[in-house]
């Protein structure tokens, strides 16, 4: 076979015309120019796509409440040793004034001395939230992006090369569907949070929710791999890994950019379960599951401690949906041209 | 069909041994299970630390322990065995009666929030559909992406703190203001105004039809004390089983000279379920499952042959619609009676009818109805906290497969042959567009299993959940491999049965 293949520079050639062709056949989603360096029609598919994500208004809502929340919540506090705007540190208990009661006023607006209350001991809550949220927000974006390339890199072997490397990654990938979700990640997120922070639990539970896009992913490679332009690339002798990642690789990225945005908006609902159930992000550590857990009894006496971090929760992941469900639309107009 | 469910049973088989040889070895890996031993400094620290080793049998190797585990489910699987315990707990208890106890709540809070959300999401998916880019579509599509969004333990929390406690309070004292009234009869009034759509004048007027209903309704049930006192009657019975019987009559036969008959006869089949309820009025009391059972066949026995005597040439339409009307009546005989229950469940509960903990209320000693009133109570909030993630995902998942499914060919040449627009939807349309529904209901049956492990611990459920979350805690594997051997069986039959479904739906597909 190897003799047979053409000189690595004829078929780098031969490679890039196959690429112009594919460019030009209608029937494939057509590809990102950053990714395959492909001339003129891509680069416009490209844009048609940042066209139609702008024009997707709840969308773009999303996506500008995101950025706000990500600013202020990294900015507030600062970053490790880079310190941010807000002065109090989360750590240290200052005097409780009025019942450690919110003072946050929207008309006129102003912060006051703790716009989101004080806890129990004093401590500031919005300092406290801001913590809580980043914690939560760099374990949503390891679990999206860990998650989203195991099932990418699973699904395609598994859709390329079917055969027996199909059924054993298949199969794999049955066994832990049948395992409710939030149950293997508490048991990972144990294991995670015997051995070290917030990074490794983001890191294994990346390791368990990866099935769903596995999935999706090998059904895309299944009908992308008969088409023409495969079969060419592969009657010139471009050898598997190549046509995998450059040729049909890309032709999926937008089911695979949807699947890994909603990935991040359900794991941080997950870890905000696990730190319920008290397997999650563990003391000195916080996260927002963390605190609306800590103050759960003090509900009565103290309900802002409960519906701070839950509402960021909610926004977070209401705004990375919206994000993902117009990145849908974005990447595959069809739903929306049906008129019923 | 035997040949694909012997070969899926093997199948089956091995992807569950495989599951939980992978979750054993990663539970018995998440922590130290010696670690509260080894922190203790009292006195028979030595003797405590050993007795815990023999329990959990931590001289093997993890690989042997799972072995052992599985010796111990093999012994429940032998005919014949009176050994079965499932393993031992870290108590050295043996698991088997901590789960019989635990998955008698943990499959009724399941199964209730998958129907319930099922059934709600499927009519609300079609509606919406139906009714595309109107103002209901968007408020049914933003509700849907705030479900997605909601913690479920945060909800579970505040339905807990706020619905429980002011519906109790209400419930000790149902009175309402004039105003209260007219805004809940306005709102009623909205919503069925934005739901039905149409035109302008179609809006007013339903609008202004369901506002005065709802407020005549409530009206009637405040002054007449009913919210105390709640009650149905045969009457009641007789005339919502009516309503409904022609409803969907309505619905799956058309109410066209050619299927008159269909409606004749779903009616006769709601008078006579009615007769049979009135018959059967000394055996309520003494009410078991399986008098339940067998009132409840007669009933729908009787429906399903008065389709038979009136339908005429469309007796098989009309005799399915006779059983579903039986099964109607069944549902407003049980509702019937667990109304009458509530005065007695009431009492028992200290005037706090709607539980907050636990599953139910101990030492009740109520009969059939107190006793599955009670049960129907404690499943209240924890089953609504479940459902509305799941609903939000049937409710997009049937819209959309709706709205492929209207957009195809044939459904063009339904209505271009002139069918009404009711048998387009019901029979071309209403079908096809369930088949993808049946793998999304076996696929989300796990998560809502595991979203049961949350709701029980925010309820204090002694459940399946509490099982997992404390073994899990105390690195203690058997109660944790009970749950998973739970959910694993179930999660695959079920999977089974949607491929089924799947066949039966589509008869393309064939099981193989």
């Amino acid at each position: 076979m190897t003799d047979q293949r053409p000189s690595s520079e004829g078929h780098e050639r031969i490679e890039a015309q196959m690429e112009r062709l594919v460019a030009t056949d209608t029937d494939v989603l057509e590809v990102e120019p950053a990714a395959t360096a492909i001339p003129v029609a891509a680069r416009s598919s490209a844009r048609t796509i940042v066209n139609r994500f702008v024009r997707h208004r709840a969308a773009m809502g999303g996506l500008v409440a995101l950025v706000l929340i990500v600013l202020l919540v990294f900015s507030s506090i600062g970053i490790g040793p880079i310190p941010g705007w807000w002065p109090l540190d989360y750590r240290v208990p200052q005097a409780i004034l009025n019942g450690g009661k919110p003072t946050l006023q929207l008309w006129p607006f102003s912060l006051g001395a703790h716009p989101f209350g004080q806890d129990n001991i004093g401590r500031d809550y919005f300092a406290l939230v801001m913590a809580g949220a980043q914690q939560s927000i760099i374990i949503a974006f390891l679990v999206g992006v860990i998650g989203s390339a195991i099932g990418t890199v699973i699904g395609a072997l598994a859709g390329y090369f079917r055969g027996w490397t199909e059924s054993v990654l298949m199969r794999i990938t049955d066994v832990i569907i049948t395992i409710p979700l939030v149950a293997i990640a508490a048991v990972v997120a144990k294991g995670a949070n015997g051995r070290g922070g917030v990074w490794l639990l983001g890191l294994f539970l990346g390791f368990v929710t990866w099935t769903g896009l596995a999935r999706i992913v090998r059904g895309e490679f299944l009908s992308l791999r008969e088409k023409e332009f495969v079969d060419a690339a592969r009657s010139v002798g471009v050898p598997s890994g190549r046509i995998i990642f450059r040729h049909i690789l890309p032709n999926t990225i937008g089911v695979i950019i949807v699947s890994a945005t909603l990935a991040m908006s359900s794991a941080i609902l997950l870890e905000s379960a696990l730190s319920f159930l008290g397997f999650g992000v563990q003391p000195p550590n916080t996260s927002l599951g963390q605190l609306i857990n800590n103050y759960r009894s003090a509900m009565g006496p103290r309900p802002w401690l409960f519906w701070w971090p839950g509402l960021f929760i909610v926004a977070i992941a209401l705004a990375v949906n919206f994000i993902g469900d117009g990145l849908r639309d974005a990447f595959d107009p069809r739903q929306n041209r049906q008129k019923a | 069909m035997l040949v694909f469910v012997a070969r899926r049973l093997v199948v089956s088989f091995f992807i569950v041994l495989a599951s939980t040889a992978l979750m054993y070895v990663l539970v018995a890996l998440s922590g130290n299970p010696l670690q509260r031993l080894l922190e203790y400094n009292g006195p028979g620290r030595a003797e405590r630390i050993a007795a815990r080793t023999r329990a959990l049998n931590l001289d093997v190797p993890v690989p042997g322990r799972y072995v052992l585990w599985l010796q111990d489910v093999g012994r429940c699987i032998v005919p014949g065995g009176d050994d079965c315990t499932m393993g031992l707990d870290a108590q050295s208890r043996p698991v088997l009666p901590q789960l019989q106890s635990a998955i008698g709540s943990t499959l009724r809070l399941v199964i209730a929030a998958t129907v319930l959300a099922l059934l709600l999401g499927v009519i609300t998916g079609i509606v919406t559909a139906l009714r595309q880019y109107s103002t209901f579509d968007y408020g049914v599509t933003l509700i849907a992406f705030l479900c997605f969004s909601l913690p479920l333990f945060w909800v579970s929390t505040l339905l807990k703190q706020y619905v429980a406690i002011d519906l109790n309070s209400w419930l000790a004292n149902p009175e309402m203001t004039y105003a209260a009234l007219l805004g809940v009869a306005l709102i009623a009034g909205l919503i069925w105004a934005v739901v039905i759509g149409g035109e302008r004048r179609t809006r007013l007027i339903v609008f202004g039809v369901s506002a005065v209903a709802t407020f005549t309704t409530l009206f009637v049930l405040l002054t007449t004390n009913w919210f105390r006192r709640p009650t149905m009657g045969l009457l009641g019975i007789l005339l919502i089983g009516l309503v409904m019987a022609f409803l969907w009559a309505a619905l799956f036969a058309g109410l066209r000279p050619r299927t008159r008959r269909v409606l004749y006869s779903a009616l006769a089949a709601a008078a006579a379920g009615t007769v049979v309820v009135a018959l059967a009025g000394p055996l309520m009391r003494s009410m078991t499952w399986w008098s339940f059972i067998a009132v409840s066949l007669v009933i729908i026995g009787v429906g399903v042959a008065a389709g038979l005597v009136g339908g005429g040439h469309v007796k098989r339409l009309a005799a399915q619609i006779g059983g579903l009307v039986g099964v109607t009546v069944v549902v407003l005989m049980a509702i019937d009676q667990m109304l009458g229950a509530y005065p007695y469940v009431y009492r028992r509960t200290g005037g706090r009818p709607i539980p907050t903990t636990g599953s139910e209320t101990p030492n009740l000693d109520g009969n059939f109805w107190q006793t599955n009133l009670d049960l129907a109570l404690h499943l209240l909030l924890p089953t609504l906290a479940i459902m509305l993630i799941s609903f939000a995902s049937y409710t997009r998942y049937t819209r959309a497969s709706m709205l492929d499914v209207l957009n195809q060919d044939y459904v063009r040449t339904a209505r271009a042959k002139g069918l009404n627009e009711r048998t387009v939807i019901v029979r071309h349309s209403f079908r096809n567009a369930l088949i993808p529904l049946a793998t999304l209901v076996a696929f989300d049956f796990a998560g809502v299993l595991g979203g049961a492990v949350v709701t029980e611990t925010v309820f204090g459920w002694s459940g399946m959940g509490l099982m997992f979350q404390r073994g899990l805690t105390n690195v203690d594997p058997n109660p944790v491999m009970a749950f998973f051997l739970v959910t694993a069986v179930a999660t695959v039959v079920f999977n089974m049965i949607a491929d089924i479904a799947y066949a039966y739906l589509d008869p393309r597909i064939r099981l193989s």
